[in-house]
């Protein structure tokens, strides 16, 4: 199907063809031809945003929980570095997203026009690919491209960037089916032979532990059922990034919680111990790792990725296997099973004994109070009060996204939403409000800290006006409790500008806003408070006052190695020594 | 376990090398990228290698196939063999890259830089510089009764020998384009 079209009417047309549902946009001079269109038609959504930069992480949310592309309109200059943060949070942790940008005309290009800025040149470092279209009748193509490139391979953003002459002029509008196939074709199928030898080791393997990440969930619910089947039929322990948290079931019987530098103190010590370590989908990332030198020093590592490049990046691997971890799942269990299901069983039986004792030390243990809400307290209530519902779960940055990886379980992928590896503070409440407008019925909580949440908090607005019901669930200390944290354990307790002072009512804020506002400061009311945030039926602030200097543990100090972990009661004076004191 | 006998660093790719990818030993290596030649290819490399702290010690890039829109870009880099694996790895997932090559592992190659020497003088050194410009079989391609322009084609060895030469003798102004790179044989 060839039509005639302008190039405003072949970007709806193109995402309506593509299957998108929803826009997350903000409208501007450079792109007014495709409001426009977006005007005149019912069966692309639109949302309107109130900063671009809350659109793109929206548009994140969207994505991560329903594994769809999610998709950004906004406007030229301002509109498209403000979603500058976006692109690059989205590229760190591989979420698909299709980002639009109006441009000056293509006679403009190059005067410093108003509302004029290089576009594609500020945001090629940030995407997985960008393109400037100059012509109307490439535009067509170059969107279906846009989609196949987000999606193929390890996931990613992608802009395109439309001058507004482009996008009235008339051209040729041509199908996905229509359109040349890419030659970008990243292979998803694992080598036989290195999958037959990663069977050989699981065979023998006295000390295995499977290390999963974002990619088991970037490579579709499939991909999280194998592992389910590989884990409970091997019997071995899976311990996961905080990017692929419900990849593997928090009441499996394999679970070892979450690890790195706030992980349980049973999955780093199991990475430490290991004989033979599998990850799957996850990029050794320094929060992983600690001190590379004595990162699981006698383990064989096998790794199965996607992206050739995050093979030996940082830890050097035995056996490296590229390909799509659905693939490579699928072909490993089918080897497996051929050869007889077999594994160490005395081993195993050994290495569970030892993983047992590590778990008496109930590392998540902390102290209550009686008068003060914990933050770890509100979380496990958190927990209790919604257990069973399909819930969805986003956060802020800092000591709270690190509690909710350890208070909160995930029993299915999809339903945690968080900024891993960029860590972008004010990425929660955004991308609440994305996968409530995907997830309409759904209960979408964001645990948030209070100074995150108030670098996006205009997007309340947007919940507002959408009818989103979220859940701002703010761990209110008033200071910036992870820097403050770190002024304690590397600064000698001089916490430079990491208190929160004239901080806003959140209640009188979300009277402000036209939500609902909730306050609780006493441990004893804290259930009361949180079933009625549950009960109300719209868009929530929750402010959980709780105390004020509370301490993220376990922790793995910077520059240390899994086996030096900090604990509750641990001194903490001196705790990074001067090697790991350079490392963020 | 380690009776399964598996290779420290080897993979079960032809693309990775058994070598030790670990080693710090700093290698020279010249690698060809072939690209779409499309707006911003060359920035997209260029930007990977300052980006990521990559050093290039030359880049060449033209279009080498007008009618399929290809480009070849050779860049002659430095690193230990881990950063090299890495370099190419991270080449090979820029979206326009069709494909890249590794042509100080990939087999014999030959390497050539074509450069423009303007040496000025008279007398003596003037009739030395033509006498070893000669030598090295360089051509003049402008001359003034003060000056020459010697055009040079040859390994980057070479053309740091001729310029070694022609310093001493009056040499004012270099230009050089940089290694370009094929493999031997088919």
């Amino acid at each position: 199907m060839q039509r005639q079209m302008t190039g405003a009417r072949m970007v709806v047309q193109a995402l309506k063809d593509q299957g998108v549902e929803v826009v997350f946009g903000y409208p501007g001079g450079a792109v007014l031809p495709i409001y426009d269109e977006i005007f005149q038609q019912n069966d692309i959504r639109h949302i309107l945003v109130r900063h671009e930069q809350g659109a793109v992480h929206m548009a994140e949310g969207y994505a991560r929980s329903t594994g769809k592309p999610g998709v950004v309109l906004v406007t030229s200059g301002p509109g498209a570095t403000n979603a500058v943060t976006g692109l690059t949070d989205a590229l760190m942790d591989s979420i698909p997203l299709v980002v639009l940008t109006g441009q000056v005309p293509t006679f403009m290009i190059g005067t410093d026009g108003f509302q004029e800025a290089d576009t594609v040149g500020i945001t090629r470092p940030c995407t997985k690919h960008n393109w400037l279209v100059k012509d109307t009748d490439k535009l067509a193509e170059t969107l279906h491209q846009a989609f196949h490139i987000a999606m193929a391979g390890r996931p990613g953003p992608v802009l395109i960037d439309i001058p507004k002459d482009v996008q009235f002029a008339t051209g040729t509008y041509a199908g996905p089916k229509q359109a040349r196939v890419s030659h970008y074709q990243p292979k998803v199928k694992g080598d036989i032979d290195a999958i037959t030898k990663l069977v050989e080791l699981i065979e023998q393997a006295e000390r295995p532990v499977f290390y999963t990440g974002g990619g088991v969930i970037n490579s579709g619910p499939g991909a999280s059922q194998l592992l389910r089947e590989l884990a409970d039929g091997t019997g071995f322990p899976v311990t996961s990034t905080l990017m692929g948290l419900g990849a593997y079931p928090a009441s499996g019987k394999g679970w070892l919680g979450m690890l790195g530098m706030h992980g349980l103190y049973e999955a780093n010590l199991a990475m430490h111990g290991c004989d033979l370590m599998i990850n799957l989908g996850a990029r050794f990332d320094d929060r992983i790792t600690g001190r590379i030198a004595d990162f699981s020093p006698r383990s064989i590592k096998a790794h199965v990725d996607i992206d050739p490049s995050s093979i030996n990046k940082v830890v050097r691997v035995d056996l490296p296997i590229v390909g799509d971890i659905g693939h490579v799942l699928e072909d490993l269990l089918k080897v497996w099973k051929a050869r007889g299901r077999k594994v160490n069983k005395d081993g195993l039986a050994k290495w569970w004994g030892q993983i047992e004792q590590w778990k008496l030390k109930k590392c998540l243990a902390y102290k209550g109070s009686t008068t003060t809400i914990k933050p770890q307290f509100a979380l496990e209530r958190l927990e209790a009060l919604t257990k069973g519902q399909d819930r969805y779960i986003t956060t802020e940055v800092g000591q709270h996204q690190m509690w909710a990886a350890q208070y909160l379980g995930f029993e299915a992928p999809n339903r945690w939403m968080t900024s891993g590896g960029l860590g972008t503070m004010g990425y929660g409440l955004p991308a609440s409000i994305g996968v409530q407008i995907a997830h309409p019925d759904a209960l979408v909580v964001n645990v948030a800290g209070e100074a995150s949440w108030l670098m996006n908090m205009q997007e309340m607005g947007t919940a507002v006006q959408f009818r989103a019901p979220v859940k701002q669930f703010i761990l209110n200390n008033e200071r910036l409790g992870m820097v403050r944290q770190w002024q304690q354990l590397l600064h000698g307790e001089r916490y430079s500008q990491s208190w929160s002072e004239s901080l806003p009512d959140f209640v009188k804020l979300a009277d402000a806003f036209g939500c609902k506002g909730i306050r609780c400061s006493d441990p004893a009311l804290l259930d009361d408070a949180i079933l009625e945030m549950l009960a109300y039926d719209g868009p929530v602030i929750f402010d959980c006052m709780v105390e004020k200097h509370e301490n993220c543990y376990p922790m793995i100090p910077s520059g240390k190695a899994h086996n030096e972990m900090l604990m509750g009661d641990a001194g903490v004076e001196g705790a990074i020594q001067a090697g790991g004191a350079v490392l963020v | 376990m380690s009776a399964l006998n598996i290779k420290q660093g080897s993979t079960s790719h032809s693309a990775y090398e058994l070598r030790d990818p670990h080693a710090e030993i700093v290698e020279t290596h010249t690698l060809a990228v072939m690209v779409d030649n499309e707006a911003g290819v060359l920035a997209r490399v260029i930007g990977l290698f300052s980006g990521r702290g990559y050093n290039i010690d030359s880049l060449t890039v033209a279009e080498v196939d007008h009618k399929g829109h290809r480009s070849r870009i050779t860049v002659v880099t430095r690193g230990t063999p881990g950063v090299i694996e890495q370099i190419k790895a991270q080449l090979g997932r820029l979206v326009p890259v069709h494909e890249v090559h590794d042509l100080t592992v990939e087999g014999p190659a030959v390497e050539r830089e074509l450069a423009l020497f303007k040496v000025a003088g008279t007398g003596e050194r003037r009739v030395e510089a033509l006498r070893l410009a000669d030598i090295f079989r360089a051509n003049v391609v402008d001359s003034t009764l003060e000056s020459f322009v010697f055009e040079i084609t040859g390994t980057v060895e070479k053309i740091d020998a001729f310029a070694d030469l022609m310093r001493p003798l009056g040499l004012i102004d270099v230009a050089r384009t940089g290694v370009a790179a094929l493999s031997r044989g088919i």
